[in-house]
């Protein structure tokens, strides 16, 4: 048993895939015996699904085949209701950009503010764990109403997620920056400005890094939702509109490409957390 | 003026106490302490000498008093007084020049990167870490991380260099060698030094002047004392000398007993703006054997005296 952990795991990762294949296949495959036979007319209204008793479910080779399809073409348009996977994608991950990027802008540096002055964080306080647990989606209708555009709306939505989780780490990460650091920094008359950015700042990334890792996987969570709801583009209307066009397939290949978008935006940030952080 | 370049003036320390009261680290404390002179400040453990240190290096404020440095009240931090820390308080992000080019480009804020990298490698080669420089300090050994704080304070080239414990998490093989080292640095540029220890045997060898303060709360400087032994002491024969025992003993003796018992007795002819200054007297019949020993040893008495 000299096999590395890397390799065993990778090994029963494989196996799991194949044993899952498998069964999807066999689960989704047509049975075309048995039963009494069908009244004509009526298989006809039913359609091909019904009379073969194949299940509308695709199978993995629908699924692989649909994927490919959409992989050689990601960016055709063939108008509002017919666009290539990739320009939905493409949508989706601007609007989450957009908002996720106007949350870091507030957020850092209202938690630098909150971490720094307890006064201001037991101001605050208050406002944060109320607004904190409430579901983006719910301000969508008076995104809606004030905002009075849909795709800014799901803008503001991806912002109201993101904010939270980047604001809390920030502050705590800044409020818990060691003492004996910042005494290093008084004893050596650093300026305020200074001193936030060559102490503060490094001293408190790594817990701000996770703060945004968290909102990036929840912004990526609530775009799709955001989507179905605004309509028009993006990879959430995308699953909405072909869930309408009955495309079960086309459904599944989008779960699939969602989750690798998460997974590589998750990677992004954890790649950037691991940059900042620091062995004690 | 240089008799006093660092002189504590009537300075009390108190917190409010969780029954409403106030509690009272120490008060009316006066202590001068000479320009160029080693002084290490011994007490237990709650007595405030971490408080003293913290006035005097700005990051705490007295309730009441005036700590003057070179004639001028302190308002706050100041380069002119660095801080080596018990942790050595590094910043983990940097590396050993990282640290001590932040202490230098503090200190010069005109200074070129170049300029600055050259004095941080100067003071880096002076506490013997050269090679080092790149390492981060997760990867040095506790010895080393404390050098590296020692290179950063000594790099701002400060009027007062004040040290809290340093050597306290270090084991006694490594507490030595730097002790070695800091006495030798300290010696050779003539720094003021303001330390605090619990370590009867560090303030032996390292200081000039060693302070002793009461139990708290309501600490006082029960009276300071000079160190009799010669100025080119080496720590390997230390104990030879006719004068240590008797140093030695007076300052347990006082750790033991004398810094609980103190107060309740307190002296008639007491003032607490001029602690008595004590030297330890080297019993008689010692000084006789000592005496009709070698040339060099009568040498060293006569310094002494």
């Amino acid at each position: 048993m000299n096999v590395s952990i890397g390799v065993r795991s990778s090994v029963l990762s494989a196996l799991i895939l194949v044993v899952f294949l498998l069964a999807w296949h066999i689960a989704t495959r047509g049975t075309t015996a048995g039963g009494p036979p069908m009244d004509p007319e009526y298989a006809k209204l039913m359609g091909i699904t019904a009379t073969t008793g194949k299940s509308a479910m695709p199978g993995p080779l629908d699924v692989g085949a649909k994927l490919f399809e959409h992989l050689r073409k990601p960016f055709y348009d063939n108008g509002p209701n017919d666009k290539g996977i990739g320009i939905q994608l493409g949508w989706s991950i601007a609007r989450v950009a957009a908002g996720y990027g106007l949350a870091v802008l507030l957020a850092i540096p209202l938690g630098f503010l909150i971490g720094m002055s307890p006064t201001i964080s037991r101001a605050l306080d208050p406002f944060i764990q109320i607004l904190k647990p409430v579901s983006p989606l719910a301000w969508m209708p008076l995104a809606l109403y004030t905002i009075k555009d849909s795709g800014a709306s799901a803008i503001f939505v991806i912002f109201i997620c993101s904010v939270w989780p980047m604001l809390v780490n920030t502050a705590f990460g800044v409020a818990s920056v060691r003492k004996e650091w910042l005494n290093v920094a008084r004893t050596l008359e650093v300026g305020p400005w200074r001193r936030a950015f060559t102490v503060i700042l490094p001293a408190a990334a790594p817990t701000i890094l996770t703060g945004m890792r968290i909102s990036i996987g929840i912004a990526w969570l609530v775009i799709v939702a955001a989507e179905m709801l605004v309509g028009g583009t993006g990879i959430g209307y995308f699953v909405w509109n072909e869930w309408n066009n009955l495309s079960i397939t086309n459904v599944i290949t989008a779960i699939l490409v969602i989750g690798l978008v998460g997974m590589v935006l998750d990677q992004l940030l954890a790649r950037a957390a691991r940059a900042v952080t620091f062995p004690e | 003026m240089n008799e006093r370049f660092i002189s504590f003036e009537g300075i009390a320390r108190r917190y409010p106490a969780p029954d409403g009261g106030t509690s009272t680290i120490f008060e009316n404390l006066w202590l001068g302490v000479p320009k160029g002179e080693f002084v290490c400040v011994i007490g237990h453990s709650g007595c405030g000498k971490t408080t003293l240190l913290n006035i005097l290096a700005g990051l705490d404020a007295p309730s009441e008093g005036v700590v003057l440095v070179d004639g001028r009240e302190i308002g706050g931090p100041s380069l002119d007084r660095a801080v080596i820390f018990q942790g050595h308080a590094l910043l983990p992000w940097r590396t050993v020049l990282g640290n001590v080019a932040y202490a230098v480009s503090s200190r010069h804020p005109r200074m070129s990167k170049a300029e600055v990298e050259e004095h941080a490698r100067r003071f880096i080669a002076l506490v013997g870490l050269q090679g080092s420089e790149h390492k981060r300090p997760a990867e040095l050994s506790g010895g080393m991380k404390q050098r590296v704080g020692i290179a950063r304070a000594l790099s701002i080239e400060p009027k007062i260099l004040l040290m809290d414990e340093p050597f306290s998490a270090l084991d006694a093989l490594t507490r030595g060698s730097l002790q070695d080292e800091v006495r030798r640095i300290c010696r050779e540029t003539g720094q003021t030094v303001f330390m605090i220890t619990h370590d009867v045997d560090e303030a032996i060898y390292l200081a000039d002047r060693v302070v002793l303060m009461t139990n708290g709360p309501g600490a006082m400087v029960a009276e300071t004392v000079v160190n009799p032994l010669p100025v080119d002491r080496e720590r390997t024969d230390l104990h030879k000398h006719p004068a240590y025992y008797p140093l030695r003993n007076h300052l347990i003796d006082f750790l033991v007993t004398r810094s609980r018992t103190w107060r309740d007795a307190i002296p008639a002819d007491h003032d607490p703006r001029r602690p008595p200054v004590v030297r330890p007297s080297i019993p008689a019949p010692a000084a006789a054997a000592a005496a009709s020993e070698t040339a060099v040893q009568s040498e060293m008495l006569r310094n002494i005296a």
